[in-house]
């Protein structure tokens, strides 16, 4: 399919640092090609400004495959835009009209302060898996993998929940702002393999105490994360989540 | 300066065995008064950071994104090699060696090659028993699946995301460390200097890419695993932070370059669409399992695919290599596409592209079988070029993917300056000139988890270190060259964007140091680059300012430093006088245009040091003795 251009009119978030007050402002994309990714529009964006001595727009992003999960935005209100099952980086501009108006903005949450513009500080996914988001097995003395058999659907229900890219489009999206999603995912995938059975409980107790900690919200099973999850993760991982958490407690596991 | 790989003697399969036992060890009890840097969280320096903190060292970790599990190992998709002979077929630790080294055209160190082999086997036990999701048959055991270059089936993967997985036990098992308190985070920091106290590495410079402050960080050791520099092409595969900053900057201060001109580029990637794009995507090499690589036979045909019979079609690996047919390996597709390309065959809009065929494999096993198969590549494909490659042909191209160069190190993984070890991607490694698909992240892990543990605990035992502090003069003076390099850049204040520089640089590297390389355009190469450079100095303009959050001032000081590097791998591309790997050089090939070989001459390692920007670098020769694997002409008719 041939390209065309398009024009079109952002509203984007610009706030100079973290404790300063931003706004949004209003500019204009000209000339854009639809073949474009929607980063590559901003990065045309940008030329503009840098040309025209301005400051450019700060946003995060690494791969631009939508396997890191550097980037993300709200775009029109839409954690990572209006496409499913999709990042950022592999929005195209062909999903836009001639003319359109988008507003972008960085992803809101208490425990992701912004610290520019676009880019936030998401540090806070990092400490909960610091928490117990791991299988406690030292390097050098593992058995044959060949000695642990998992079935297959164990493994690939697993591997559904380890496909978590940590973007934090889930927070974004949530009204609570929770990370219940992210979460359960990591918990989920660790429960589901023997490997991870002997640390089950301890595990479970201790990232969602993290999690707490960290200042995101509760979930009240609205499934917006789920809906804008670029790695379609469902909400399942939540109620298993929930399973191990309560499963620990009555166990009389605490941290 | 005479290279000393340290190899141990001995016959080569008992070689690291003896290594580990010659090694010094430090006791446990002292451990903890040893400070490791690590700069680079990829699948090598977050393995390394986990191996070491276990031990019991304290290890300062950098990474430049805002996480450690965003490092571009994460976007490797195929798979992991190891020699775990689970199909029966007749694989081996030797076998895998053996593939290895003449996959790499003769052109690394056998010995680390055949380490690489042996802990192949530990690294699928050590991922297993973290957590990593690897795909299951329906007896619970672990699936293969077979990769080019190899004709048993030895690769391990989870679905297309092999990288993210095993990325994510290497970072689960560093941020287990992290809980244990033996290792610091510091994200979202970029190291500007090596530093040197009595010419051993003793610390960096970085920059808190949040703050703006320049940071200094003393160590008794450091590791670098800072990946490739395949951005140095501007359009790659590589993630757009990549960079070769920490490479060059301890190439600066002494560590020899090695190699710079092995660059990988992948045949498989899809097409360049116009001048805005910023990075190539790669559909994993697995498609040429069915699909039909063709060109029209008439230059400059412009009908649509399906409007060009078949009998004005080439499919001209098929006719070229009627045993391999499409699935010759990576150096040899991305050649004949470029020159199918220039001769006027290419299609699409650009005319740099080649069609990669499935109507006939869906004809054969029906379109079940190929969504089944190739179903998530097909979506990404139609997402990023809005073409349905289920009813139109795929539009494919070559794309710079990986390098082989990288800092030199001996068998012990330490480069030149002491103390300064250099893992994965970023050191010049054990795949030659070539690298075999799957075998990448074999490496990273490998020498995070299994060898540099053992390597850098023997040189803190055995190195006799001064007491070093921050407020040295060395520091100070690392951190003001760094300063200076800063405020010289956005000093600057000229007209074009670094943006605009880089995208002229990379053209330069792709038209003339890519993928088929001769003298004449090699020099005009020099030529160019070395006036680009003088006009970034003149003409760049960087906005804002350095004491705070600057993207702009971050990626201008990387491409300053690719204005440097390219010349460096353009002058090792020229004085490499044969064609070998992923080095083409038009003036040596056979009579049928395949690579040709200068063993007689050029079997050695090239080790670049470095005397000034401008100032041509001294050559050291690292020679390579084959005493397994006899050296002969790939064919792949």
């Amino acid at each position: 399919m041939s390209a065309k251009t398009i024009t079109v009119s952002l509203k984007v978030w610009r706030q100079p640092a973290k404790d300063q007050p931003g706004r949004l402002v209003d500019y204009v994309a000209r000339d854009i090609s639809t073949d474009m990714s929607f980063l590559e529009m901003l990065d045309v964006v940008n030329e503009g400004l840098i040309r025209k001595g301005e400051d450019p727009i700060a946003f995060d992003s690494d791969c631009r495959e939508g396997i890191c999960g550097a980037c993300g935005c709200m775009i029109n209100g839409v954690a990572h835009g209006p496409d499913p099952g999709t990042t950022t980086c592999q929005l195209h501009m062909r999903r836009f009209n001639n003319g359109e108006t988008i507003v972008i903005e960085p992803w809101r949450a208490k425990a992701f302060p912004v610290l520019k513009d676009l880019m936030v500080d998401r540090s806070a996914f990092d400490r909960i898996v610091a928490a117990g988001g791991y299988i406690s097995v030292s390097i050098g003395g593992a058995q044959d993998a060949n000695g642990i058999p998992v079935p297959k659907a164990d493994s690939d229900h697993a591997m559904d929940s380890a496909a978590c890219i940590g973007c934090g489009a889930c927070v974004a999206a949530c009204k609570n702002a929770a990370a219940h999603l992210f979460t359960s995912a990591k918990i989920t995938h660790l429960a589901l393999l023997p490997q991870g059975g002997p640390e089950r409980e301890r595990r479970a107790v201790r990232m969602v105490e993290q999690m707490e900690a960290e200042g995101f919200g509760n979930c009240s099973n609205e499934g917006e994360c789920e809906a804008v999850c670029p790695k379609l993760i469902p909400i399942s991982n939540i109620a298993k989540m929930v399973r191990e958490y309560t499963r620990a407690v009555w166990k009389g596991v605490g941290v | 300066m005479t290279l000393d790989s340290k190899v141990p003697g001995g016959p080569i399969a008992d070689r690291w065995e003896r290594r580990k036992f010659e090694n010094k060890l430090v006791n446990p009890a002292n451990r903890r008064k040893y400070e490791v840097i690590i700069v680079g969280t990829g699948l090598a320096g977050s393995s390394a950071a986990a191996a070491l903190g276990e031990q019991g060292y304290r290890v300062k970790l950098f990474c430049i994104l805002d996480s450690a599990r965003r490092a571009h190992s994460i976007a490797a998709q195929g798979g992991i090699n190891a020699a775990k002979n689970y199909r029966n077929d007749g694989d081996s630790v030797y076998r895998l060696f053996y593939d290895t080294v003449k996959g790499g055209d003769y052109r690394s160190r056998e010995a680390n090659v055949y380490r690489l082999a042996q802990l192949s086997v530990n690294i699928i036990d050590q991922c297993v028993a973290t957590g990593v999701p690897f795909a299951r048959e329906y007896g619970g055991l672990l699936d293969n699946r077979s990769f080019g270059g190899a004709q048993v089936s030895r690769t391990f993967y989870a679905r297309g995301q092999t990288g993210q997985q095993l990325l994510l036990g290497a970072y689960q098992s560093m941020l287990r460390q992290v809980d244990a308190g033996n290792v610091t985070l510091f994200p979202r920091r970029e190291m500007l200097d090596l530093v040197l106290v009595n010419g051993q590495a003793r610390g960096i410079i970085t920059r808190n890419l949040i703050t703006g402050e320049l940071e200094r960080h003393e160590g008794q050791a450091v590791l670098l695993c800072t990946g490739g520099y395949g951005t140095l092409y501007y359009l790659s595969t590589n993630a757009v932070n990549s960079n070769v900053t920490a490479a060059w900057r301890a190439h600066k201060r002494g560590a020899l370059f090695a190699n710079p001109c092995f660059t990988q580029i992948h045949p498989t990637c899809i097409p360049v669409s116009g001048d805005h794009q910023s990075k190539l995507t790669l559909m994993s090499e697995s498609l040429r399992n069915d699909g039909r690589v063709w060109v029209p036979k008439t230059p400059g045909d412009k009908r649509p695919p399906d409007q060009i019979p078949e009998s004005e079609r080439d499919y001209y690996l098929e006719r070229r290599y009627p045993s391999f047919g499409n699935l010759v390996p990576r150096d040899v597709a991305s050649r004949a596409a470029k020159q199918q390309s220039d001769e006027g065959h290419g299609v699409g809009d650009t005319g740099l592209a080649v069609y990669l065929d499935f109507r006939d494999a869906i004809q054969r096993l029906g379109i079940d079988v190929i969504k089944a198969r190739y179903g998530n590549l097909f979506e990404m494909y139609e997402r990023i070029t809005a073409d349905d490659p289920y009813k139109v042909p795929m539009r494919i191209y070559p794309a710079i993917h990986y390098a082989m160069g990288g800092l030199w190190v001996d068998y012990n993984l330490e480069s030149t300056i002491p103390g300064l070890f250099v893992l994965g991607e970023a050191n010049f490694s054990d795949h030659g000139a070539n690298r075999l698909g799957a075998s990448a992240l074999m490496q990273g892990l490998a020498d995070g988890y299994f060898i540099a543990p053992y390597t850098v605990a023997n040189y803190l035992a055995s190195a006799s270190l001064a007491k070093a502090t921050t407020d040295d003069d060395a520091f100070k003076e690392a951190a003001s060259t760094a300063q200076g390099r800063l405020d010289k850049v956005l000093g600057v204040r000229g007209k074009r964007t670094v943006r605009q520089f880089h995208r002229e640089l990379g053209r330069i590297m792709w038209d003339h140091v890519g993928m088929a390389r001769n003298e004449a355009g090699l020099k005009k190469a020099l030529q160019s680059i070395r006036a680009l450079r003088d006009e970034f100095w003149q003409d760049v303009t960087v906005p804002g300012e350095k004491n705070n959050l600057n993207p702009m001032l971050d990626y201008a000081g990387r491409v300053a430093d690719y204005m440097e590097f390219g010349e460096l791998l353009t002058l090792d591309a020229l004085h490499r006088n044969e064609s070998c790997g992923g080095h083409f050089r038009e003036e040596f090939q056979t009579p049928d245009g395949e690579a040709l070989r200068d063993d007689a001459n050029y079997s050695y390692v090239a080790a670049w040091e470095f005397t000034g920007v401008g100032s041509p670098p001294v050559l050291h020769e690292e020679p390579l003795v084959f005493d397994e694997v006899h050296p002969s002409q790939r064919s792949y008719k």
